[in-house]
This record gives structure tokens, C-alpha cells and sequence, in this order.
């Protein structure tokens, strides 16, 4: 049964998100909370194999998903879920493929969803953050605000920041590149402990 | 049937060379089905991606739909669509395995807590990109703002925001043409 279920919450996944890989975060990390099927933090080891693996990250993340839950019938089943509106709706797009494009309200529709995308990818992120960097529960506990930040973690964001933004030579480079210096990074400075 | 076959091995290997979004494979679909087997033009190549953009779902498989629609009817468009998501299923299922075995190694675990840094920093980029692209005027940072603020206050679900959104934008694009 939980193939089944696996399949449809990845039909609305695949229906709801729009504009690319990313897009179907928000989707996924709503899926976690109310199915108990992953963790925030398992999410984002997901991202970042994703990330740095060959094909769509959305495919990815839904492969990767249905794999924790289900195994490999979960993955096969999980990335169909997710392709299935794609297909019909771009096969029903290709008959009228002129009449779509320059569809006024199709356009209105697309003047609200795009920053409401973008609204609900900053917010997927700033859960993420308050994983990845911040000790809430001990702040809860301690009341010290030195005991919030995790200070390791902080600079190590704003170095990747600095040389994916502002760094000539180094912007331009591949993410994956990225992933990798932070995962020894991580294991030289022991981050998470 | 030839052609069938053709549309998902072209396809298997575009999603093998596809690193990241959507937008990394368009140079690869240029090459491959523009240039290499004049499937599409380049503007319909154009005309495919912008649609798969704004409509729900991968823009790869997006793209991938259509291409193979036009090539072979439905069946091309399910067969290039199946190719170009192939590669992933198998590579994943085996790196996810890989993984899962030895998550319990402390120095696994350090690792992974550098790279949801990394993640963070990453997906804050894409962010502020689509941020850039999306919010034109008032109306669109304050579509952007309550979508970001409610959804980190609230637990509504996603979908409520993205149909709230596309309500908002018929409305707020009606009463400018009619004022006009």
C-alpha cells in the first residue's frame, strides 16, 4: 500500500511544483513532516546527492525519496508519480501548443505563481538553515544566544557564499565542486558534533 | 519502432549528461536534437522550454514530452520521457544503497553536515535568482512575501499557495486591463 501512496503524494508533487528541480523542495519537505517517511535533514543529504549526480534534480529527489520509503520498486513507482501530470499535460499542450502560449489568463496565472514559487523555495530554505546551523533545541534549554549559532557552521556559509557570489574565478565552478570541499570541510572541522 | 527506440536511447543520454536543473540541459538538447537529428528547430526548441518552465512538473521532462510527441504521437512522447528519467532511477538507487550503508560512520555523518551547508548556500542562489526573475513590481513582492512569511508561520499546505497565487495573478491582471 505504501507504493500506492507513494505514488499519488508524488502526482501532487508533480502537478503543484512549477519552475524546475528545486520547486518540488517545499512539496518534499511537507511530505516528511505529514508522512514521518524522512527527516528535514535526511531531505537535504538528498539534495545534495542530487545535486551532484547525472539527471534532473527533481527526478533525482524523487528517485532518491522513493528509494528510502519503498526500495527500488518505491523509486521506479515515486518517479512515475512524479512525471505522470508532465506528460499528460505537456501531450495535451502539443495540440494546442499557439493558443496556449498566448493565453492571457494562462499568462495572469503565471504573473502570481512565479513569486509565490519563489516565496515558497525561501521559506523551504530557512527550515533547512535552522537544521543545518542553528542549535534551537539547545537555545530552547539554555537561553544563551551564543548557544543558537553554530559558529563553525556560520563561517563555513559565508566562505561558500563569498566564492559562489563574489569570487570571479571560483563563481563560475560546478556545484558539485562545492559539495565536496563542504563534506571535507566537514569532516576536518568535525561539524555536527 | 526503430524510431521509438531511437527517441529513448537519445533521451537516456541526455539525461546522463544533464548535471543540475533544467537549464543545464538546454546546450545538450541543442546538440542532440537540434543539431544532430533535426528533431526540432531551434526556435521550437525554445518555444518547448519556455512552455515546460511555466507549465507543472520537471522542465526536462517538460521538454522531453514534447519532443518526442512531435516525433512519434503519444508513444514517442512517453518513451522519450521514460529515457530521459532512466538514468537517474540507476543511479540513484545504487548511490542511495552506497549511502545508506555507511551513514552510522561518525566521519560520514561530519561530512554530511558540511554539505547541507553547502546545500543551503546553494539553494539560497537559486533563490535570489528566481527572486530576480519573478518579482517585477509591488504586487509580485508582496505575492513573494506573504507566500515566504505564511508558509514558515503556518503548516498550510503548498498547494493552497500555488493556487492562491495563480487566482491572485488573474485577478491583479484583470483589473489592469480593465483600468487601462
Amino acid at each position: 500500500m505504501i507504493l500506492l501512496r507513494l505514488f499519488w503524494e508524488f502526482l501532487k508533487v508533480g502537478l503543484f511544483s512549477i519552475g524546475g528541480g528545486m520547486a518540488t523542495l517545499p512539496f518534499l519537505q511537507e511530505m516528511g513532516t505529514a508522512t514521518g517517511w524522512f527527516t528535514n535533514g535526511q531531505l537535504a543529504d538528498m539534495v545534495a546527492v542530487s545535486e551532484s549526480t547525472p539527471g534532473p534534480i527533481g527526478v533525482n529527489m524523487a528517485t532518491y525519496v522513493g528509494y528510502t520509503t519503498g526500495g527500488i520498486p518505491g523509486a521506479v513507482v515515486a518517479t512515475l508519480g512524479l512525471i505522470t501530470p508532465s506528460v499528460v499535460i505537456i501531450l495535451a499542450i502539443a495540440v494546442l501548443l499557439k493558443s496556449f502560449r498566448n493565453n492571457r489568463y494562462v499568462e495572469a496565472a503565471f504573473y502570481g505563481l512565479r513569486p509565490a514559487s519563489a516565496g515558497l523555495i525561501s521559506a523551504a530554505l530557512v527550515s533547512l538553515v535552522m537544521m543545518a546551523m542553528l542549535h534551537v533545541e539547545l537555545f530552547q534549554e539554555t537561553g544563551r544566544l551564543l548557544d543558537l549559532v553554530d559558529g563553525k557552521a556560520l563561517i563555513l556559509a559565508a566562505v561558500l557564499l563569498v566564492l559562489t557570489r563574489w569570487v570571479k574565478p571560483t563563481k563560475k565552478l560546478h556545484p558539485i565542486l562545492f559539495i565536496l570541499a563542504s563534506a571535507v570541510a566537514g569532516v576536518v572541522f568535525s561539524l555536527g558534533g | 519502432m526503430r524510431n521509438v527506440w531511437e527517441l529513448f536511447l537519445t533521451f537516456a543520454k541526455i539525461g546522463v549528461m544533464t548535471f543540475g536543473g533544467g537549464m543545464a540541459m538546454l546546450p545538450i538538447l541543442q546538440r542532440e536534437v537540434v543539431e544532430k537529428r533535426r528533431w526540432a528547430t531551434e526556435e521550437e526548441l525554445s518555444d518547448y522550454f519556455a512552455i515546460g518552465q511555466c507549465t507543472p512538473g520537471i522542465i526536462a521532462v517538460n521538454t522531453a514530452t514534447f519532443v518526442g510527441q512531435k516525433q512519434s504521437g503519444i508513444l514517442g512522447g512517453i518513451l522519450a520521457t521514460i529515457g530521459v528519467v532512466f538514468p537517474s532511477l540507476v543511479i540513484i538507487t545504487v548511490l542511495a544503497g552506497v549511502i545508506s550503508a555507511f551513514s552510522h560512520l561518525a566521519w560520514v555523518q561530519q561530512a554530511f553536515a558540511g554539505i547541507r551547508i553547502c546545500v543551503c548556500v546553494l539553494i539560497f542562489n537559486t533563490v535570489l535568482k528566481l527572486i530576480r526573475k519573478a518579482v517585477v513590481d509591488y504586487k509580485t513582492f508582496l505575492i513573494f512575501l506573504a507566500t515566504a512569511l505564511l508558509s514558515i508561520f503556518t503548516d498550510l499546505s503548498p498547494v493552497i499557495f500555488v493556487l492562491g497565487a495563480a487566482l491572485c495573478g488573474i485577478i491583479l491582471k484583470t483589473l489592469e486591463a480593465r483600468r487601462s
